[in-house]
């Protein structure tokens, strides 16, 4: 009994192994499709019966992709850089300031702002878009870096992750910096932000990730081709395929580059971050 | 107003200096949220009551002009059963493997964190990048394309996988971008939710002589991961109601966006910002589409308990 109980076991575990080892590969593949089709010619995508690389792996296609003026991608990227950083940079100012302010200093009214801050939570976002899009275009902020930027700086959800960390904060810190006699403002930038770094990069790396990725707000806002993000660029050429599939595939493998660099660096942050997201948003 | 009975009845000056200081705090962020959210919010509302084509100040009122349209449109109606056959494929599946996966990488004991950094990549990449290697590489629908050479290897006819609605093959596109995207985001959730489970439970469970595998997981794991469970499928039908870039990327091309799989977002996007630009239906529609998922929200939170959440932890 026990010995086919353990044999069982083991046959188990090896096919669990099998398992996970070709899904692995399977969940892969779109990467590899990235990196094959980026890197070959439109002869060898179009060929028929599968080749696993192109014979000539074409680095040039880089140059090709940067070199073609009908694809502004250099102007896209910059964009998307400027977006993403900005965003990100605002996001943890604005969002942190108020989950402290929420957490740690007391006011009558401290529980109507927040459920204020809660109710929006509870709105999706992107059902907001048109309204939100009227705002912006009486504004005249179509197709500009602050109509792209501003209107998505005040996050809910970082808001509330800032909240709910702060709540669980040592207070003894901030009670010796008191002691030292820093008011409240130097207290948070001295003694409370350099102990809660973890807490940043985590929601750091989810709304740069979110902001690099974000679609439809680009899409509707940045309306000029001046205004494009690699991601309204990228579906420009994917919806009209006016462009090289080769150079489409190379656009989009650089454009991932960013963020896989942010994954291989930081990703015990990020799954921090998903861990906060999921059991309270 | 009564202050907390530790304070006097007047408002003190420490207790106005704190006044200060909290809106110094919350006070840039509360107001940009009131301007960016509740603005647009109340705006769109006021919208809705009125005939507004190309404006955002409009002055011919309509009353419920618009609700009456929009609720009688076969396109709205049809955004709504897009949403609901989409939410049938997408949450069953991505909630199953997402569990699967955080249950076979937290049972590895060697290389638990290679497979976790893979199932999660996916999460760095854009729906518009997935949703160009999908159109334009794997489900192209042509001889080249990988779904079609696989196909082919077992002598199986070619699929026009986007371009036919007989049988409906998009709906195999749109779902596995989906699940490819998102599984490992649920998964790193779950293996949270399973590292928080006592390893006591499991030696009191062996002792009364529960078998490991199946019964376990019945009885002991998958009780435990109530919590994480929750949020999941809440966050899974939240998201899927929003829905917007795979549909776009996948399915419009040159000619515009085909008439079927038109989910609330994509509705919306053609309805309020595309020729016409009917704000005022558009924004009849967006509180429609509030209200829906706000009652879904509810009633999903009510079904599973949600108030006894902090209670099982």
């Amino acid at each position: 009994m026990r010995q086919t109980d353990d044999a069982l076991v083991r046959a188990g575990r090896a096919l669990r192994l099998v398992l996970l080892i070709a899904l692995a590969a399977l969940f892969l593949i779109p990467f590899y499709l990235l990196l094959r089709n980026g890197l070959a010619t439109e002869a060898d995508i179009t060929a028929p019966g599968w080749t696993f690389l192109p014979r000539e792996l074409h680095w040039s296609n880089l140059r090709e992709l940067f070199d073609d003026p009908s694809v502004p991608m250099a102007h896209a990227l910059l964009n998307s850089t400027l977006i993403a950083v900005a965003t990100t940079v605002g996001t943890l100012l604005l969002a942190s300031l108020a989950g402290y302010g929420l957490a740690r200093i007391p006011y009558r009214h401290a529980n109507a702002v927040f459920y204020a801050v809660l109710g929006t939570l509870m709105v999706p976002a992107a059902v907001t878009f048109v309204p939100s899009f009227v705002l912006v275009s009486s504004l005249g902020w179509i197709s500009t870096l602050r109509g792209l930027i501003v209107p998505t700086l005040f996050s809910a959800f970082a808001c509330f992750v800032f909240r709910q960390y702060f709540l669980g904060f040592p207070r003894e810190l901030e009670d010796a910096a008191q002691v030292d006699g820093l008011g409240p403002w130097r207290t948070y930038w001295r003694v409370v932000v350099p102990n809660a770094r973890p807490v940043f990069a985590a929601v750091g790396t989810i709304v740069f990730i979110g902001a690099w990725n974000a679609f439809l707000w680009p899409l509707v806002i940045g309306q000029d081709r001046d205004a494009w993000t690699v991601q309204v660029a990228l579906s420009t050429f994917t919806t009209a395929q006016t462009v090289n599939i080769h150079e489409l595939f190379v656009a989009a493998a650089v454009s991932i580059v960013p963020l896989l660099l942010v994954f291989l660096l930081l990703q015990r942050y990020i799954v921090a971050g998903v861990e906060r997201s999921g059991i309270d948003g | 107003m009564a202050t907390p009975g530790s304070t006097r009845r007047r408002s003190t000056p420490r207790e106005r200096n704190q006044t200060f200081w909290f809106w110094i705090f919350v006070g840039p962020f509360a107001l940009g949220l009131a301007l960016f959210t509740y603005v647009p919010l109340a705006w769109s509302v006021w919208l809705s009551f009125f005939d507004a084509h190309n404006t955002v100040s409009p002055t011919d009122f309509v009353g419920l002009d618009n609700y009456t349209a929009v609720l009688g449109e076969p396109a709205f109606r049809s955004a709504l059963v897009t949403f609901t056959v989409f939410t049938a494929f997408i949450v069953p599946a991505t909630y199953a493997l997402s569990l699967g996966l955080a249950l076979a990488v937290g049972r590895l004991r060697f290389a638990r964190a290679f497979f976790r950094s893979v199932f999660f990549l996916p999460t760095a990449c854009s729906y518009v990048v997935a949703a160009l290697v999908w159109k334009l590489s794997i489900f192209n629908g042509v001889r080249f394309g990988l779904a079609n050479t696989v196909l082919g290897w077992f002598g199986a006819d070619q699929v026009a996988w986007l371009s036919t609605t007989d049988p409906p093959w998009y709906w195999l596109v749109l779902v596995t971008v989906r699940l490819w995207l998102q599984t490992g985001f649920y998964m790193v959730l779950f293996l949270a939710g399973l590292q928080r489970i006592p390893p006591q439970l499991y030696e009191a469970a062996a002792v009364d002589g529960a078998r490991p595998g199946w019964q376990t997981f019945r009885h002991i794991t998958f009780p435990a991961l109530r919590a994480t469970s929750v949020a999941v499928v809440l966050l899974l039908v939240i998201n899927a109601f929003q829905a917007f870039d795979e549909f776009y990327n996948l399915l419009s091309d040159a000619r515009g966006y085909p008439p079927y799989a038109r989910p609330p977002l994509v509705y919306l996007y053609y309805t309020a910002l595309g020729q016409g630009q009917n704000l005022g239906l558009g924004s009849a529609g967006a509180v429609v589409l509030a209200l829906i998922i706000a009652v879904v929200t509810v009633a999903q939170a009510r079904w599973f308990g949600l108030g006894r959440r902090e209670a099982e932890g």
